[in-house]
């Protein structure tokens, strides 16, 4: 998309400098600081990222800065307007999609977009050549009769887009514009934010996806409330050259080497990346202990350009050890097969709809197998019907060797499952949703009292046992929800989205549990939308409308996707391939 | 081009700058009844359910007493006794089991067979020759059920009353005759002060219920938020969310009257104007309360449960619509003054069953319209705090 396509953005107020200033603003829910003494400036013509995890506070400032929340204490101005004295104008200087859009659902494209044009005082009629202007910027006039509802991810979000853009603002106010939307629909979104700012515009972009903050021509950096960065992303990805490396080659050996070198002194972080692994060391650390590791196992040593998610953990202090201390006490799997699940010609129908087409494959004994796909794909319903929650309308599925049509019973009790945001009992206390998981599983007597203690011990639990699970930090609530999983020792385990919303250095904790888990050849089962957390799997199953589009390593995902201008791709580029090829085939 | 786009520039600052613009208001009343009228919920609950309500009332629930079954004990052979049980087996109200001994009966009674029973006693012959004194009969009734109970016991009397008056020759003439009318509902028929009645339920459906649905289906949704982040004001934002589901309201009481009319037989006595004034003032505290209730709970289901505690009950219970309100304790009778349906429900049995009587009308119009007023106070003050 050329620049000169954009709706072209109302000049910048005369000898306002700033696009948005942040003035020392503060914001407290009850005993929470949602935001606590921030400090930042916005510049026109630039895409800023609001980056940060759930519960950093980037929706809060988002709605102090639209006027719907007054700060507490500081001030914000928007555009040179006071989000509190001039609440009045803010809303004509800027233009906010809120989280999933604030489209009306019922309404067709074409109606969401007058309503959205006369509330800010414009009128369809009069102003066709800027409605005809909108709709081919975002693609949508092919579909303006069509009901918002009944749009994909993506094309709502061209339309949110759109509403937001209606009076030409001087700024954009994005909250979270990339959820449940599938990486091709996000490439696009890209594309117009890009010609936006070209514009002048000054778009801000806020996101949990740490990667996004790459794409940014600047930063802000939110972390429980507090600003932990401000500028470009390469000026904190900067900080780790010379510091990050990637050992090559380590095959099957990966995760023991993970481990080991995640409980080096020096190494502050590191992640499995294919079929290597990639580290971080701490800041002024010797390279000295890291490069023997690498000799002892033959590998390969090389300097790996550094990501903004290992700089951010960098900057919270490293992530945690490679030890898993629940995996530790966990004895060895033995399975009288080498195959953990297996299904064929898995199909489900909802009516007319089908949500899962002839899905096959077979998963090994200890390995981590991932499911991927954009919202709708698929990953959920195939997931559900692999641990028997849903009966296929075809097909079979087996889970250590047991059929699950027609023994359900005696394959649950042989896998553990943690639903998609963690599912734990709001009215019971921690103690009691852990005792009701060993209860269902019949666990009885001294062993249950021994395997209740032993994940208190391991998740670090003492403290909250009486508090209800809603009021645990996020990445507490997901310890809580794996141990309540894992309590009768299943060896498969269904992971269904573990690591949504759950900021980086719990995510790191999280895999470090999930890797020493496999290493005892417990089968893990996972769906995710973190694209680099692929990384983690053996091997990926790649879903793409209902089908299977892609089974194999990530190593070999990424190679059928390199190309000469992309030698090196990520895994969400090999996505972007594979859905673009099937697209075209279909067509 | 650049000229244009500076005038248009300006025209929108202008526009927004203003607290209310008569064509935002109007894009979200569009907006809204596009919304209700491709909400086949909508219709249900506005067209649908009053249908049903009111054949139920009309013809399901009935507080009057037919046919209710007794039993008749004739312990004596006398030809006045038998004169008497005929009386009772004449008459329509009452379905009569005779029986020679009170025992047969007792296990009737206990099972719900019967709801009483009459005993004419061995010496009634000789009770009636006497001069004044004691009892004829004695009248056993289901205690469990007191409507019926007490009905029973008049019956039965009225019954013995009325046969000494007509065919006991030797009895003594009354002095006085009591022949009572019953103004307003000559026969007393429950139908036609219940339907009128449920036209005011059906409103706190609309009015409350919908209204708080809706309203929360936008917080929830999250659009409440972009519409808030436009140059539209919290007061657009309401009327223009109410007026639709104001005129559904009118519509439906409209047709809830005219099935009340035309295929109940209930009589209008008053005029129509005066109906529908009435409907329009209760509209307001009914819309108030569904404002309030969706700007506290902006989630649909708890929404719904407020609406159904706060309105729909005791717009059912405590209006006077269902149960009298003079014969509740003085406690729930004093809640019953903030029920905004009581006023309404007294102003509609008036229209329909009396005719326009100002002197009713107005402290009732005046009352909703109070309450109404609290309401909408109370909501725009947790809307204009929107986010916190």
């Amino acid at each position: 998309m050329r620049p000169s396509d954009a709706p072209a953005a109302a000049a910048p107020r005369a000898g306002t400098e700033d696009a948005v200033v942040i003035d020392g603003v503060s914001k407290r829910f009850g005993a929470v600081w949602a935001l606590r003494d921030l400090r930042a400036r916005i510049r026109y013509g630039r895409l800023t990222g609001l980056v940060g995890p759930d519960g950093a506070g980037k929706t809060t400032l988002m709605r102090i800065l639209t006027g719907l929340l007054a700060p507490d204490a500081g001030r914000a101005a928007v555009a040179g307007f006071d989000t509190v004295a001039d609440k009045e104008a803010i809303p004509v200087a800027t233009g906010y999609m809120p989280q999933r859009f604030g489209l009306y659902e019922d309404l067709s494209v074409m109606e969401n977009l007058r309503l959205y044009a006369r509330l800010r005082g414009m009128d369809a009629e009069r102003n066709a050549d800027l409605f005809a202007e909108l709709l081919a910027f975002t693609r949508l006039a092919p579909f303006t009769q069509r009901l918002a509802g009944k749009l994909s991810g993506g094309m709502k979000q061209k339309l949110g887009l759109a509403c937001a853009l209606m009076a030409r603002p001087k700024v954009l106010l994005l909250d979270e514009p990339g959820v449940g939307v599938d990486p091709v629909s996000r490439q696009d979104l890209w594309r117009m934010v890009q010609a936006l700012t070209d514009d002048g515009m000054a778009v801000v972009w806020s996101t949990a996806y740490l990667d996004e903050a790459e794409r940014c021509g600047s930063v802000l950096l939110l972390n429980r409330g507090e600003l932990a960065f401000d500028g470009p992303p390469a000026d904190l990805t900067g900080r780790l050259r010379e510091r990050s490396f990637r050992l090559e080659g380590l095959g099957a050996r990966r995760r023991a080497v993970l481990a080991e070198a995640l409980d080096l002194a020096g190494v502050g972080d590191g992640v499995i990346q294919g079929a290597g692994v990639r580290v971080v060391l701490r800041a002024g650390a010797e390279a000295a202990p890291i490069r023997a590791l690498a000799a002892r196992e033959g590998a390969r040593l090389a300097p790996a350009p550094a990501r903004f998610e290992d700089a951010f953990i960098d900057l919270l202090g490293g992530g945690p050890g490679g030890t898993s201390a629940l995996a530790e006490g966990m004895p060895p799997v033995d399975l009288a097969s080498d195959v953990a699940v297996s299904c064929r010609n898995l199909t489900k129908r909802f009516g007319d709809f089908i949500a899962a087409d002839n899905v096959s494959f077979e998963v090994r004994k200890g390995e981590i197998f991932g499911l991927l796909g954009p919202n709708g794909a698929g990953k959920s319903t195939t997931f559900k019907m692999l641990c028997g929650l849903l009966k296929p309308t075809r097909g079979e599925a087996h889970v250590v060797g047991l059929d699950l049509r027609r023994a359900t019973g005696a394959a649950k009790s042989r896998l553990g499952y943690m639903a998609q945001k963690f599912s734990l009992y709001g009215l019971l206390s921690v103690r009691q949703n852990l005792e009701f998981a060993a209860g269902v599983y019949g666990l009885e007597g001294a062993a249950r009292r021994e395997r209740i203690g032993e994940m208190i011990a391991i998740f670090d639990l003492g403290a909250w046992l009486e508090a209800p699970p809603q009021t645990l930090p996020l990445g507490h609530k997901q310890r809580l929800a794996l141990a309540c999983a894992l309590m009768h020792r299943p060896p498969v385990l269904f992971l269904d989205e573990p690591t949504s919303g759950v900021d980086p250095i719990t995510r790191r904790e999280f895999w470090t549990h999930i890797n020493g888990l496999a290493r005892k050849g417990v089968t893990v089962m996972v769906t995710t939308h973190f694209m680099d957390e692929a990384e983690y799997c053996d091997r990926v199953a790649m879903l793409y409308r209902a089908r299977l589009i892609a089974l194999d390593t990530p190593d070999a995902l990424k190679r059928g996707a390199a190309s000469a201008a992309r030698p090196d791709p990520t895994m969400e580029d090999a996505f972007i391939r594979l859905v673009e090829a099937e697209d075209e085939a279909a067509a | 081009m650049n000229r244009v786009r500076h005038r248009r520039g300006a025209e929108i600052e202008g526009a927004a700058a203003r607290r209310f613009d008569l064509r935002r208001l109007l894009a979200l009343i569009r907006k809204e009844s596009l919304q209700a009228w491709r909400d086949p919920s909508t219709l249900l609950i506005a067209f649908v359910l009053p249908a049903v309500l009111l054949f139920l009332f009309a013809y399901a629930v009935s507080l009057d007493v037919r046919r209710v079954r007794i039993g008749l004990v004739l312990e004596s052979q006398g030809a006045s006794a038998q004169a008497l049980a005929a009386a009772f087996a004449a008459t329509p109200y009452l379905d009569v089991t005779f029986a020679r001994d009170r025992r047969e009966l007792t296990g009737k009674i206990v099972s719900g067979a019967l709801r009483g029973y009459v005993v004419i006693p061995q010496d009634f012959e000789h009770r009636l020759a006497e001069p004044g004194g004691r009892p004829l009969t004695q009248v056993i009734t289901d205690g469990s059920l007191p409507n019926t109970a007490s009905f029973v016991a008049s019956y039965a009397q009225g019954v013995v009353q009325t046969w000494r008056a007509g065919a006991g020759p030797e009895a003594p003439r009354a002095a006085l005759v009591l022949e009572p009318r019953y103004w307003f509902n000559a026969e007393l028929e429950s139908r036609r002060s219940l339907v009128p009645g449920a036209i005011a339920i059906v409103m706190t459906i609309i009015g409350t219920m919908l209204t708080a649905l809706v309203v929360a289906r936008e917080w929830e949704r999250g659009t409440m938020e972009a519409v808030l982040s436009t140059p539209a004001s919290v007061a657009e934002i309401l009327i223009g969310k109410l007026s639709p589901y104001f005129v559904l309201g009118m519509l439906s009481t409209l047709a809830a009257a005219g099935l009340a009319i035309f295929v109940f037989q209930v009589p209008l006595r008053g005029s129509l104007p005066a109906l529908l004034v009435l409907s329009a003032v209760f509209m307001v505290p009914a819309l108030g309360q569904g404002l309030l209730i969706s700007s506290l709970a902006r989630n649909q289901f708890l929404a719904a449960q407020i609406a159904l505690f706060s309105g729909f009950l005791p717009a059912f219970m405590l209006s006077g619509f269902l149960f009298e309100i003079d014969s509740m304790p003085v406690w729930i009778r004093a809640i019953t003054f903030l029920v905004p349906a009581r006023y309404f429900v007294a102003s509609l049995k008036t229209v329909f069953l009396a005719g326009d009587i100002g002197s009713v009308f107005l402290p009732n119009l005046l009352t909703m319209a109070a309450i109404g007023l609290v309401f909408f106070l109370l909501a725009k003050r947790a809307t204009r705090k929107s986010l916190e």
